[in-house]
């Protein structure tokens, strides 16, 4: 008999699955726009990325007014509270089989290590990315704002190294996804919203 | 269904329609065919319905009834060919400058000056005072038979004339009175009679102007365009009391004014882009707006110079002037598309079409080297003219320039540059006897200026801001052009462009860190699968 529990609403699926298609899409355009290779043109890779920007701040307008009205922003608020036993687990008790040391509950349904992490990217990197990324939309008013001794080097350079961070994360994010109950129960739970636990 | 009523109506619209039939009608016959594009049709002078037997004679039947024309040519760069510039308050002007192209006009005057808008410069005792013998109709014609043959120091003739004489060479005479009859305003013809020549030849010396700009297509100049905007120059460069808008000597870099509004008292050079289009013409992509504050337009909308047909010089190096084939006559060779290429007169040409330009920020400021200036061979280049302007004096714009470079005789004694005497029918000429020393020495006679009798040749170089051959927008640069690595702009200081400049160790950083994460990924993974035997076996 297998144990499961319900722990992501259909908005938080929308929210998630739509994030990540902006994200993924805002890094395939920002590569581009690097150099790092041409995909779409030079010109329609810089609009694809100011529009998926757009639309991701409007995704976020939602998801915090979500959070806040629904109190699930409780979710992020970090604890240290068995923080090393669950570090111990994926160093070490994942490779000898032992069960994960964290049950997931609506109410709780991020690990510590899960909260420090999605707490790190909430006011580390995505301020980084989205303050020089509003700077880069808006380099043309610089020197109306009194900004006139900042640099677009500077601020390329800031946008630019988070998104390697952010790429670092995607990827560290995707293969963590798979250290569930079975390789593809956190996967399926952000499909359906039910986890299976054990 | 006829009703009365519906019949009134019908009855009443009829005599409407036929009423004001018949006052058009009336119109059509009272309006006399008349020429819309002027007041004063020339032909019907009594004044020009005679014969004219040289340049001053017509011009003195012009200033009859435009009393004031002369005196206004007096005032400018066309007549004086002098201008100091306020600036630097270097004396300037053709008459003072050099060039890399053929350098001078001192000593040449009456080759040279068969583009001045006068008559009868041969020398320094020119009367730079008289009015007849300013040139009206170099400038007026709309005939296209006006021509000012060279050697004649700008007269023209007006019977067949032999020239030189005993030369067998006939120039036909020109009908003055036809032309005087249909004198209109400026072209791009009459314009171009000079400008598109300059350097000798046609397209020599700007890269932009030549005569493929005489009746352009869109893709070659969109506001030339001669089926569509079918600008004239002085659309652009409007004159004002004969003195036309647009300098070389002290360019508009930056206009950092707004387009002109008619009647404002601070209204600028007329011939600038914005004059027309303002501070931000790009209406569908607001984006491309934030690139006016630091490009000239011209630089993205001005692709490519020689985009014509015509070539244009690149570089010329009088150093290898003077040779003589084996029965001792001059040498010309041209290339396979028929360019001359080397003369025995001028030394080796470089030519190019659909150039890309040199690209620099420039602020309006233009140097010369002077006759009177001490030059340092032992630099790479000698500068004839330096454009100044940097990334943070706020003047300056990144400018699209042709870069001429040549190789021209200077005076190793004296570190100056050197004006040789080089047209002319006569024993020193260079392009006659190819003799460097008789040349030189008759040319700083001249000029003025000391000869040591020493003469090396020098590397020089020259920067002309291109401005004309304005591409239609689909035809401009596209963002990769610049945004991407070695692109147009590369090398050039003071500015940070997405997918050019980005600092390689932040790139390598990037990708390193993207890497080690992998790594770590993968090789958790990999450790969870050589596990899972000893998860089943627990």
């Amino acid at each position: 008999m297998t144990e499961r529990v319900y722990l992501f609403k259909g908005f938080e699926r929308f929210w998630h699955w739509s994030q990540a298609a902006l994200i993924i899409f805002l890094m395939v355009t920002g590569f581009e726009i690097h150099g790092t290779y041409r995909l779409f043109g030079f010109g329609n890779a810089v609009n694809y990325h100011t529009m998926a920007a757009w639309t991701l701040v409007g995704l976020w307008v939602f998801a915090i007014f979500w959070h806040i009205v629904t109190g699930e922003w409780r979710q992020y608020i970090p604890t240290t509270e068995r923080v090393l036993a669950i570090a111990r687990f994926y160093s070490s008790g994942i490779f000898k089989g032992e069960p994960h040391p964290y049950k997931p509950t609506p109410l709780k349904k991020h690990n510590p290590l899960q909260r420090l992490t999605y707490l790190a990217v909430l006011t580390l990197l995505s301020p980084l990315i989205w303050i020089s990324g509003w700077l880069y939309l808006f380099y043309g008013s610089w020197a109306a704002w009194g900004l006139g001794a900042l640099r677009l080097e500077w601020v390329a350079t800031a946008h630019t190294l988070g998104a390697f961070l952010m790429l670092a994360f995607l990827i560290s994010h995707v293969y963590l996804a798979t250290t569930g109950h079975k390789w593809n129960s956190q996967i399926k739970a952000m499909v359906t919203g039910w986890e299976e636990v054990a | 269904m006829k009703t009365p009523l519906n019949r009134l109506a019908r009855v009443a619209w009829l005599a409407g329609a036929l009423g004001l039939g018949v006052m058009a009608w009336a119109q059509a016959q009272d309006a006399k065919p008349v020429n819309l594009k002027t007041t004063a049709d020339h032909s019907k002078f009594k004044e020009l319905q005679r014969e004219f037997k040289s340049g001053p004679e017509l011009t003195k039947a012009c200033l009859s009834c435009h009393t004031e024309a002369a005196g206004q040519i007096h005032r400018t760069k066309h007549w004086k060919w002098e201008y100091k510039n306020p600036v630097t308050n270097q004396l300037l002007g053709k008459k003072n400058v050099l060039n890399n192209y053929c350098i001078s006009i001192a000593s040449n005057e009456a080759s040279c000056n068969t583009c001045h808008v006068g008559y009868g410069w041969k020398d320094a005792s020119f009367d730079f005072k008289s009015e007849e013998n300013v040139d009206c109709v170099v400038c007026h014609d709309t005939t296209g038979n006006y021509r000012k043959a060279p050697g004649m120091a700008g007269h023209v003739v007006t019977k067949d004339t032999e020239f030189p004489p005993g030369s067998g060479k006939i120039i036909k005479g020109i009908d003055l009175t036809k032309i005087a009859q249909k004198v209109g305003k400026s072209s791009r013809d009459t314009c171009g009679a000079c400008h598109f020549y300059g350097g000798g030849g046609d397209g020599v010396k700007h890269g932009d102007l030549d005569s493929s700009l005489a009746a352009p297509d869109k893709a070659l100049d969109v506001h030339m365009d001669a089926t569509g905007l079918d600008f004239t120059c002085a659309t652009c460069h409007k004159a004002a009391s004969h003195d036309v808008a647009g300098s070389r000597y002290t360019p508009t870099a930056k206009d950092a004014k707004g387009a002109h509004m008619r009647g404002a008292s601070d209204n600028g050079n007329p011939a600038t882009c914005v004059s027309c289009h303002g501070q931000s013409p790009h209406k569908k992509d607001a984006l491309l707006n934030r690139h006016t504050a630091k490009l000239a337009c011209q630089t993205c909308h001005i692709p490519t110079f020689a985009r014509g047909g015509i070539a244009t010089k690149m570089g010329w190096d009088w150093s290898t002037a003077g040779q003589r084939d084996a029965k001792g006559e001059h040498i010309v060779r041209k290339d396979a598309k028929g360019h001359v290429i080397y003369e025995s007169r001028k030394g080796d040409f470089v030519l190019g079409e659909n150039v890309k330009p040199t690209y620099l920020w420039f602020n309006g400021d233009v140097h010369y080297t002077l006759l009177t200036d001490k030059i340092d061979p032992g630099q790479p280049v000698v500068g004839i003219n330096s454009l100044g302007g940097s990334p943070n004096d706020g003047k300056s714009m990144i400018w699209p320039v042709k870069r001429h470079v040549g190789k021209q005789p200077y005076d190793t004694e004296n570190l100056t540059l050197i004006t040789p005497h080089t047209a002319g029918n006569d024993d020193t000429g260079y392009w006659k006897n190819l003799d460097w020393n008789k040349a030189i020495e008759a040319g700083m006679t001249v000029s003025g200026a000391p000869f040591s009798g020493k003469y090396g040749f020098v590397r020089t170089q020259m920067d002309w801001p291109i401005t004309h051959m304005v591409a239609p927008k689909d035809k401009a640069l596209a963002c990769v052009d610049c945004h991407t690595r070695n692109g147009r702009l590369q090398g050039l200081d003071g500015i940070y462009m997405p997918g050019a400049s980005a600092n390689p160790w932040v790139t390598r950083l990037g990708w390193g860190l993207v890497l080690l994460t992998l790594l770590g990924v993968t090789g958790h993974g990999v450790m969870r699968l050589l596990s899972r035997g000893k998860k089943q076996g627990a």
